[in-house]
């Protein structure tokens, strides 16, 4: 009896110490980004870091504005795509979609997000990009192109399909199926009553979802986008390829341009001193950003408010 | 039919095609990147693939990627030794001893924060870690990062898993004399086996298909070898160094690799769907 009271005592302390190992690292990160990003926050003053546009690798004065420009640039662009679409795809899986195939057609999406980014970063650079160099890049020039003051944005600069354009769509592609199962389980929690009655008041099915199910799950559905703009703001192989890691002002979206993580990717293993703190400070700034968002995503799906 | 009716059916048509195309849409980018990385990555695979460390550019045929196989396969499977046990043990801390503890509440937290990091940033900061203060690359370094990438997603679904197990059973056992741990060991894990499994399996998909973790830390290495103390090549960190290279072979080596990789992590996504179907609860 008391051997066994020993063995449970034992693993109540093994599964403890093995829950503790996740917050060791997690709190090791955040000490190890501060201690590593310390040496430039402190030369440049953190605010002059955010703010500063230079990246000049004689003079080591390196800021943050244009990665982190890029990144936020990518990932909203990539939101405004990969939301209705997502979406659209949420309602045809719960509301339309036959029972015979429908496994395979959430199957099917579900896939696309098992695959590993840099098979997107592959693709993309390879498949998509001279694609949409080819017959998207002209089609958007020509109707978005001469517009006064904003046209100049759209207008090709550079050849090779490596640009903050192609970098959006990858990234959109990849946070699709992402958004889609989110919103695809707010969805079948709308309960069936409310569904039933909108129907017997004589709504059509897309009336019913969109007066009844779709402002039912407001909550969790701006969760779901918000969480998915955490994963795109951190993805790296797929952008790294495509964004082309230049670091100069960005004239228009089919410009090469840099992120975060295409700096990084780019130019950590060749980084030393004052330029290697920089980008643990640029990897600080993703860490602070993607918390937040954590938090924000996680209150909005459970349906709480954020403040 | 009143005019209004007829507009609101025409609406409720079109709205549900588009949606309808929203689904094909992704179905149609999934199919098109299989296609691709199955048509390019077939005309590139040969035994040589398996058999044949790199050759410089120049040389004809373009040697294979032994060493990348080798190491990419001896880092997964030391992350998946290191990590495994620590996300179940701590999984099960979670839902059993620590279930309505404060503290479990947080460790959840915090293990999702973990499971959400940037990878790149986890790679950061292994390479501040094992890296910088043991003078180079290793595939320990790379061992590790994966690890951390699985002990999150393994420790989550373990938690989720086990709480799944309805209450009473282990009522039942411990009023017949079982103590605690006997109850999880022989109770709750066997019941519960295929959903454990399930995060097993996604959990090395996830590290089997990371790049941006390992490109700080194991970085590549042309030449074969068992140890993981020296830099060591990756299926994927090759990927991405072959794809961006001017060099036809390399990128003709780079689409097999997709191709392995591809296969692989689909291959484990469905068996962790298998699991998750003869799941009991």
């Amino acid at each position: 009896m008391t051997s066994s009271k020993y063995k449970n005592l034992i693993f109540l302390l093994l599964t403890a110490l093995a829950s503790l190992v996740i917050v060791v690292v997690v709190i090791l990160i955040a000490i190890t980004l501060i201690k590593e990003s310390y040496p430039a926050l402190v030369r440049y003053g953190p605010l002059k870091f955010l703010f500063s546009r230079q990246w000049d690798y004689s003079k080591e004065i390196y800021g943050a504005l244009r990665p982190l420009a890029g990144t936020v640039l990518s990932s909203f662009l990539a939101l405004a795509a990969a939301w209705p679409l997502s979406i659209g795809a949420a309602i045809f899986l719960t509301e339309l979609c036959p029972r015979r195939i429908k496994s395979v057609v959430a199957s099917g999406l579900e896939l696309l997000a098992a695959i590993p980014s840099v098979i997107y970063g592959l693709w993309g650079l390879m498949v998509m990009a001279p694609f949409l160099e080819k017959y998207v890049q002209p089609a958007i020039e020509f109707v978005l192109g001469d517009l006064p003051i904003i046209g100049s944005f759209f207008q090709s600069r550079s050849a090779g399909g490596v640009n903050l354009f192609s970098a959006s769509c990858v990234l959109s592609l990849m946070i699709l199926p992402f958004i889609t199962s989110l919103a695809r389980e707010a969805f079948d929690k709308t309960p069936p009553e409310l569904k039933e009655s909108a129907q017997a008041l004589g709504a059509t099915k897309w009336e019913t979802v969109y007066d009844v199910v779709i402002p039912n799950s407001r909550s969790a559905l701006a969760g779901a986008v918000v969480m998915a703009l955490g994963r795109a703001l951190g993805e790296t192989m797929a952008v790294a390829y495509l964004i082309g890691n230049r670091h100069a002002s960005l004239d228009s979206i089919f410009s090469p341009y840099a992120t975060i993580t295409s700096v990084m990717a780019n130019e950590f293993n060749e980084a030393e001193g004052i330029r290697m703190s920089t980008l643990f400070a640029l990897a600080l700034v993703l860490m602070l950003s993607n918390s937040v968002i954590l938090i924000i995503s996680k209150r909005l799906i459970a349906g709480r408010r954020i403040a | 039919m009143t005019k209004n009716v007829r507009k609101r059916r025409i609406k409720n048509l079109l709205a549900l095609s588009l949606c309808s195309l929203c689904a094909l849409f992704g179905l149609t980018i999934l199919g098109w990147i299989l296609f691709d990385v199955a048509v390019e990555g077939w005309k590139a695979l040969s035994p040589k693939l398996f058999l044949k460390d790199p050759a410089p550019p120049g040389v004809m045929g373009g040697g294979g990627l032994k060493s990348a196989f080798l190491g990419q396969g001896l880092m997964t499977l030391t992350a998946a030794v290191m990590g495994i046990p620590i996300g179940i043990l701590g999984g099960t801390f979670l839902a059993e001893y620590g279930r309505n503890l404060k503290v479990s509440a947080i460790v959840a937290n915090l293990s999702d924060l973990a499971a959400s990091t940037p990878s790149i940033v986890i790679g950061a900061f292994v390479h501040a870690l094992l890296v910088a203060p043991f003078g180079g690359f290793s595939g320990w370094a790379g061992s590790v990062a994966l690890a951390i990438i699985i002990i999150p997603l393994v420790l989550r679904t373990t938690d989720e898993t086990l709480r799944l197990v309805p209450w009473n059973l282990r009522e039942a056992a411990l009023s017949l004399g079982a103590s605690y741990h006997q109850v999880i060991w022989s109770i709750i894990y066997r019941s519960s086996l295929s959903g454990l499994l399930t995060g097993v399996v996604l959990a090395l998909a996830r590290a089997a298909g990371e790049t941006a973790p390992l490109l700080f830390t194991s970085f590549n290495n042309n030449s074969f070898n068992w140890s993981l103390s020296s830099p060591t090549a990756s299926l994927t960190v090759s990927i991405y160094q072959y794809a961006a290279s001017p060099y036809e072979s390399w990128i003709k080596l780079a689409w097999a690799a997709a191709l392995v990789v591809t296969v692989l992590n689909l291959g484990l996504n469905l068996t962790a769907r298998l699991f998750l179907k003869s799941r009991k609860y």
